[in-house]
């Protein structure tokens, strides 16, 4: 097994879950996970905690130079996100052009091809997200 | 029998192409197409989702409906004839990604485009034996017709998922039965990107013979008539076959239409039946009783007699219905259609 793919394995739950993690000692939610929280260090309690990927854009840039792979989407927007737990995350936002994307708008979760190692390689799925729509 | 289901979920992908864009680009007249297929416009999947990432949304959108744990689900059938691996399960990303693994069992079905409803059957037999608590059946497709065939007005993208179990159903499963013969109506040999059809005269031996065999075969086993049946869902190649079906069969219109759903969204294969299913069971309010034939080529049907319960109006709100998946959506060119679909090779 290549490298690239033992890692893509190992990090399957945060990956296709959004599987964070939260220090139950002062409530902080860490994403990706962490084994130790910063503030409490050792007094902290860390346990594994799905996260719901809503949140609201806290800034973006559009892409219109592909990487290899990637020729067919451009131009696609990658955007911080604010979770609604606390952590940002880096992600594609789909199915929207770019100029619906603006900051503060609402995102949730879906489930996408995220890379593929050519077309004999493994498919790497993940999160992404979209345009939420506004709750009224 | 004990087992039933217990939810459902949907997901249908947000790009859409009309037959008339289509039937331009072929120098065919758009009215003669529309009229002759009764497809309006079909469901094409964005650039980065695949037959893995429909499934998911799909039993996302199932389990949402419900307070089950997705850990005691423990099985998960995923039926489709556009898995991305032709060796790695779809199965086992699903139950990742929901967080079914690891105590569960998992494989990936074939039958054409009946290979939903099979999963839908092992399951309700999982549960009755007692072996599983939950079982988790799934119809997906990304289907693709070669640029001119016929089938490229109708082959489209979408998923449903049910979760079968025996306790809070939404609807009880009274009976299932099954009609199969080797017909070679339509077929796709391995390595080869597109199908290939024995054409239009395939109608009467394949489509017709089974879904009729297998909606009387049910129906003559149970003593039900027509009438005594709220609303009917077969397979849908197109809206023609399934309206000319149930009228031989003897159902009206209030019976048929509104599982309908190839008029908008096109022919979702192994997902098309169950995603009708999935639209008569949003207007559902409990005591409906439902006829279910699916098809598959090859050849085969699945019937379902089953009886909706008053469980439906607590659940039914809680995910996005078919409805929403209709009003939320984007429309391609020609153009922009081949570059999602990737039938234009980069060099
Ligand atoms: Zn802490």
């Amino acid at each position: 097994m290549t490298e690239g793919v033992a890692r893509f394995w190992r990090e399957i739950p945060h990956r296709y879950r959004l599987l964070g993690s939260k220090c139950d000692s002062c409530g902080r939610v860490f994403f990706p996970p962490r084994v130790l929280c910063p503030e409490c260090r050792r007094k902290g309690n860390i346990s594994r905690v799905a996260l719901s990927g809503k949140g609201k854009i806290y800034s973006y840039t559009i892409v219109k130079d592909g990487a290899n792979g990637f020729e067919r989407q451009v131009p696609y927007v990658i955007a911080l996100i604010k979770l609604e737990e606390g952590p940002l995350v880096a992600g594609q936002i789909v199915d929207c052009s770019p100029d619906e994307v603006e900051v503060g708008k609402p995102v949730e979760l879906v489930f996408r091809r995220v890379s593929e190692d050519g077309e004999e390689g493994i498919i790497y799925y993940g999160y992404k997200f979209r345009l939420a729509e506004e709750e009224n | 029998m004990k087992a039933g289901i217990v939810s459902y979920g949907i997901y249908i992908p947000m790009y859409r192409i009309t037959a008339r864009e289509i039937a331009k680009i072929w120098g065919k007249d758009p009215k003669e197409i529309e009229n002759g297929l009764l497809i309006k416009e079909k469901s094409v999947p964005g650039i980065d989702e695949d037959t893995v990432t429909i499934s998911v949304e799909a039993a996302r959108n199932c389990i949402k409906r419900v307070r089950v744990d997705p850990s005691e689900i423990g099985a998960i059938f995923v039926g489709s004839e556009s898995h991305p691996y032709a060796v790695k399960p779809t199965a086992t990303i699903v139950g990742e990604a929901i967080g079914a693994t690891p105590e569960m069992t998992a494989a990936d079905y074939e039958f054409a485009c009946k290979a939903g409803t099979a999963g839908i059957q092992t399951s309700l037999g999982l549960v009755n034996s007692g072996m599983i608590k939950y079982g988790l059946a799934i119809g997906a497709d990304t289907a693709q017709g070669a640029p001119g065939d016929p089938l490229e007005y109708s082959a489209s993208a979408g998923g449903a998922a049910f979760l079968i179990g025996s306790k809070d159903k939404i609807a009880e499963v009274l009976d299932t039965y099954s009609f199969t013969t080797d017909t070679p109506d339509f077929w796709r040999r391995e390595g080869k990107a597109y199908p290939r059809h024995a054409g239009r005269f395939t109608g009467a031996p394949a489509y017709f013979k089974h879904i009729i065999s297998a909606s009387r075969g049910i129906m003559e086993r149970n003593s039900i008539e027509p009438k005594e049946i709220d609303y009917v869902v077969f397979h849908q190649p197109n809206g023609k076959f399934p309206m000319r079906a149930a009228k031989l069969l003897g159902f009206e219109k209030e019976q048929y239409l509104p599982g309908i759903v190839v008029t908008q969204i096109g022919n979702t294969y192994s997902a098309s039946s169950l995603i009708g299913l999935s639209a008569v069971l949003d207007v559902c309010n409990g005591g409906e009783k439902v006829l279910l034939t699916s098809f598959g080529s090859g050849a085969g049907s699945d019937s379902f007699l089953l009886e909706v319960t008053d469980k439906i109006v607590e659940i039914k709100d809680k995910a996005p219905k078919f409805s929403e998946f209709i009003r939320r959506k984007k429309y391609l060119s020609y153009g922009e259609y081949l570059k999602l679909s990737g039938k234009i090779k980069l060099s």
